[in-house]
C-alpha cells in the first residue's frame, strides 16, 4: 500500500482514513481511467535501467563516472592546499614568523583557514552533486 | 572544596539530563529497526548535531587542547584532520552508502559483494575498533572523576557505562539520537562560553606577567605563575632548557631524593619515578617531557625535523580517511531517510565542527601561559578543566570550571553511547539473532567488555590512542567503502585481503611501538603513526587481489551500483532486512513514515 493511499486503511484512525471517520461522508475522490502521457515513459525508462539492458547500464556508468569526477576535482581543490602547507612550512621556515594581527601565520592557515575553506567546498560539492542527480532524474523522465 | 561541589553537580545535571532525554525517546523504541537505525527517519539537521555530538569525544573535547599546549602549532592538524575526514565522507560514501540500505557496516559489506566470510572478519574490526576507541574515553571518565571526587579511577567509568547502557538498552538507536544532538550544543556551550569569559579576563588584565601578550612569541620556556607542587603519578622523562631550582621528594633517575636540586640542560633528561613531589618556585622555567617544543617560539612554530613532516603527514592520512571507516559515525549515516538527506547531514556537521574546534585551540594556547604545570607530570589532557580556576579567581573560576566538567562528561556519555549502539548493533545481527531481546544482551557486553579494559589497562594520551583507532579505520574500512562505492570490479576476496593486510600492519606496528617504548624507543617514528604506509598498501593489496579473482564478481554488481548511485526520486533504494527481524507486527508497524522527508 503506497502512503498515498486513503479511504480507511488497514489500522482505522490513523491519519489516512481520518478525514472519513471525522465528517461521516466519504472522501471526494478523482477518477482517472487513462493518462497515457507522462507515466508509461517513466516506467519505461526506469524498467530499462532496474533491467540493466546495455542503455540502461550505459546510462547509469556514465552518471556514475560523472559524480566520481565531481568528487575527486572537489576533493582536490579542499585537499591540495592542505596537503601543501606542512611541505611549506618545512621547505620555508621563515614563513611561520609573519605574524598578522599578532597571529602567526602556520596557526591562522592551519588553526582557522581550514575550516571555512571545508565548509566552502562541501556546499559546493553538495550543489553540484544534487544539480547533476536533478539533470539525471530529467534525462531519464524526459 | 567548593569547586568539586560545583563540579560534581555539573556531572549530575549532565548525567540526568541524558538519562531523561534517553528514557522519554526510549518510549517510542519497540522494534528492532528502531534499536539499530532510529526507523531511518532522523532529518538531516538533527542528526548532524547527533553526529558531532557523537563525534566530539573526550579526545577533541580534552586531547586537542591539551595537545596544543604541549605540541603548539604540530597539533594544529588534529581538529583539522578530523573535521577533513567529513568532507571525504560527504565526497566518496556518504550518499551511496545510505542508499545501498544496508544497517551496519558489515551489513553493507555483504550486500555488496555478497560474501558471509567478508561480513563476518569486517564485524570483527568493528568491534574491535569500537573497544579500541571506548577505553580511552572510559578512563578520560575516570580521571576526570577522580579529581572532584576522592573516589578512586574506576567509579567514574563505571558511571559512564551504567548511564549508557541503561539508555542504549531502552531505547537504541532512537534514543541515543536525541541524546547526542542535545549533547553537541551542550558541548559547544561548554566550550565557547568558558573560552570567551577566560579570553575577555585575559585580555582585560593583560597577561599573566603583567602586559606581556607577546609571551608566547619569546624563546623562552613557560614559566610557573606561582609556586607550584605536582604529584608525579606516572613515569616521565623532563628536560630544561635554563638551570631549574626545585625541591624534589622521590625518585629522580634511579636514586631516591629529597631537598633542594639544581636541573640543567646539561644534565637532561631526568626520569623522574611515579610518586615522586616537585615543588616549583614562580617565575622559573617549565621542564617539559622529552619530545615536546621546550620553548615557546620552538612551540608557535610547526616543528622542522623531517620526521615532524613525515609524522605530520601520516597523521593527516588516518584522519582524512579514517573517519569514513569509523563504524559509529557510520552507522549514524543509516538513520537517514535518504542519500540527499546523508549528504546534507554531512554538510552540517562540518560547520558545527568548524564551529566547535576553534575553541579547543583557544584553550590550549591559553593554558601554554596560565597552567603549564602540566607540562611536567604529562597530563595536559586536563588543561580544560584546570585552565578555568587558574584564570577566573573565586566563585566564577569553580562555576567555570563546572561548566567544562559538565561538557567533558557530556562528550565521554555520548561517544561511548554511540559505540555502545554500533558495536551491539554488529553484535546482535551478526552473532545473535537480530531480535530486541539480543541487542539489549549485546549492549550488555559492549558495555561491559570496554569497562573491564579500561580499568585493566594504563591510560595513555587520549588522542594519541584515538588517533590508532583512525589509522586502523583508514587502513581497514576506508579501501573497502570507497572501492565498494566506486569500483565495480571489487571482489570480497580481495577487500578481505585488503582489511587483513591494512589491519595486520597497523596492529603489528602498534604492538611494535608499544614494545618499544618500555624497551629503550628504538622504534622509529612511523610505527606510531603508520597510515602513510598502511593505508596505500591496503588500498593496493585489494586492487590487486580483486583483480586476480575475477571470477569471484558478484552476479548482481550492475544492480547493486544503480541503487547505490540513482538519484532518491527514482525509488531504486531498498532498505535491507534484518535477517529474523522482529515479529510481523512490528514488521507491519514500519511500513509508515520510513520514507518520511
Amino acid at each position: 500500500m503506497s502512503r498515498h493511499a486513503t479511504g480507511p486503511g488497514r489500522e482505522p484512525g490513523r491519519s489516512g482514513g481520518g478525514a472519513d471517520d471525522q465528517t461521516g461522508r466519504p472522501r471526494r475522490k478523482r477518477v482517472v481511467l487513462a493518462d497515457s502521457r507522462a507515466p508509461v515513459t517513466v516506467l519505461r525508462t526506469v524498467v530499462e535501467l532496474e533491467e540493466q539492458t546495455s542503455y540502461g547500464e550505459a546510462l547509469v556508468n556514465q552518471f556514475v563516472r560523472t559524480q566520481w569526477r565531481t568528487a575527486l576535482v572537489l576533493g582536490a581543490v579542499a585537499m591540495v592546499p592542505l596537503l601543501v602547507l606542512p611541505l611549506l612550512f618545512f621547505a620555508v621556515p621563515d614563513l611561520a614568523e609573519v605574524a598578522l594581527a599578532g597571529v602567526r601565520l602556520p596557526w591562522l592557515l592551519i588553526g582557522i583557514v581550514p575550516f571555512p575553506l571545508l565548509f566552502g567546498v562541501a556546499y559546493w560539492y553538495n550543489s553540484v552533486a544534487e544539480r547533476h542527480e536533478r539533470d539525471f532524474v530529467a534525462m531519464v523522465e524526459k | 572544596m567548593d569547586a568539586r561541589i560545583w563540579a560534581l553537580a555539573g556531572v549530575v545535571l549532565v548525567s540526568a539530563a541524558t538519562f531523561y532525554l534517553g528514557y522519554v525517546s526510549s518510549r517510542s523504541a519497540s522494534t528492532t529497526q528502531d534499536f539499530l537505525v532510529a526507523r531511518r527517519t532522523v532529518r538531516s539537521r538533527r542528526n548532524a548535531a547527533a553526529v558531532s555530538g557523537e563525534y566530539l569525544s573526550a579526545a577533541s573535547f580534552l586531547g586537542v587542547a591539551g595537545l596544543v599546549l604541549k605540541d603548539g602549532a604540530d597539533a594544529l592538524w588534529y581538529p583539522v584532520g578530523f573535521t577533513a575526514g567529513y568532507l571525504a565522507l560527504m565526497l566518496f560514501v556518504a550518499a551511496p552508502l545510505r542508499r545501498s540500505g544496508a544497517y551496519t557496516l558489515p551489513d553493507f559489506c555483504e550486500a555488496r559483494l555478497g560474501s558471509r566470510t567478508l561480513r563476518n572478519l569486517a564485524a570483527a574490526f568493528v568491534v574491535f575498533i569500537g573497544i579500541l576507541y571506548v577505553v580511552p574515553q572510559l578512563q578520560a571518565a575516570g580521571l576526570a572523576f577522580t579529581s572532584i571526587t576522592t573516589l578512586p579511577n574506576w567509579v567514574g567509568a563505571l558511571l559512564v557505562t551504567v548511564i549508557v547502557i541503561v539508555n542504549v538498552f531502552g531505547g537504541g538507536m532512537r534514543a541515543i539520537t536525541v541524546v547526542q544532538a542535545f549533547q553537541y550544543w551542550l558541548k559547544l556551550f561548554a566550550i565557547a562560553a568558558p573560552t570567551f569569559i577566560m579570553c575577555v579576563l585575559f585580555i582585560g588584565s593583560g597577561g599573566p606577567r603583567g602586559g606581556e601578550i607577546a609571551g608566547l612569541s619569546e624563546p623562552l620556556p613557560p614559566a610557573f605563575t606561582e609556586n607550584t607542587t605536582l604529584h608525579v603519578e606516572t613515569p616521565v622523562l623532563l628536560e630544561v632548557q635554563d638551570t631549574v631550582k626545585l625541591v624534589a621528594g622521590g625518585v629522580v633517575d634511579g636514586e631516591r631524593v629529597g631537598g633542594s636540586a639544581y636541573w640543567t640542560p646539561l644534565g637532561s633528561p631526568y626520569e623522574v619515578d611515579a610518586g615522586t613531589e616537585l615543588t616549583f618556585f614562580q617565575g622559573s622555567a617549565v621542564p617539559v617531557v622529552v619530545g615536546a617544543p621546550p620553548t615557546n617560539d620552538l612551540w608557535l612554530v610547526p616543528g622542522g625535523e623531517p620526521d615532524d613532516l613525515f609524522g605530520t603527514y601520516s597523521l593527516m592520512f588516518a584522519l582524512f580517511l579514517g573517519t569514513m571507516g569509523l563504524p559509529h559515525v557510520l552507522v549514524r549515516f543509516y538513520t537517514n531517510p535518504d542519500g540527499r538527506a546523508a549528504r546534507r547531514t554531512t554538510l552540517h556537521v562540518l560547520m558545527l565542527l568548524g564551529l566547535f574546534y576553534l575553541f579547543p585551540i583557544m584553550l590550549g594556547a591559553l593554558s601554554r601561559l596560565y597552567v603549564p604545570e602540566l607540562l611536567v607530570t604529562g597530563r595536559t589532557d586536563a588543561a580544560v578543566l584546570e585552565l578555568p580556576m587558574k584564570i577566573a579567581s573565586g566563585v566564577w573560576g569553580e562555576i567555570l570550571g563546572a561548566i567544562t566538567m559538565a561538557g567533558a562528561f557530556a562528550a565521554f556519555l555520548s561517544t561511548s553511547s554511540g559505540l555502545v549502539v554500533s558495536v551491539s548493533g554488529v553484535l546482535s545481527t551478526d552473532v545473535l539473532r537480530g531480535r530486541v531481546r539480543d541487542f539489549r544482551f549485546a549492549t550488555a557486553l559492549a558495555g561491559g567488555a570496554p569497562l573491564a579494559l579500561a580499568i585493566v589497562l594504563r591510560p595513555q594520551d587520549i588522542t594519541m590512542s584515538v588517533g590508532m583507532s583512525f589509522a586502523l579505520a583508514a587502513s581497514t574500512f576506508c579501501p573497502v567503502l570507497m572501492l565498494g562505492v566506486w569500483w565495480r570490479k571489487l571482489t570480497w576476496v580481495g577487500a578481505a585481503a585488503g582489511m587483513v593486510v591494512g589491519g595486520g600492519l597497523v596492529l603489528t606496528s602498534l604492538l611494535l611501538d608499544t614494545v618499544s617504548t618500555f624497551t629503550g624507543d628504538w622504534a622509529p617514528m612511523i610505527f606510531g603513526q603508520p597510515a602513510l604506509i598502511t593505508v596505500p598498501v591496503a588500498f593496493l593489496t585489494v586492487v590487486l587481489v580483486s583483480k586476480a579473482t575475477q571470477n569471484h564478481l558478484p552476479g548482481d554488481v550492475a544492480q547493486i551500483r544503480l541503487r547505490m548511485h540513482a538519484p532518491d526520486g527514482l525509488g531504486f533504494i531498498r532498505d535491507r532486512a534484518v535477517a529474523r527481524f522482529g515479529t510481523p507486527e512490528e514488521r507491519a508497524g514500519l511500513s509508515d513514515g520510513r520514507h518520511r522527508k
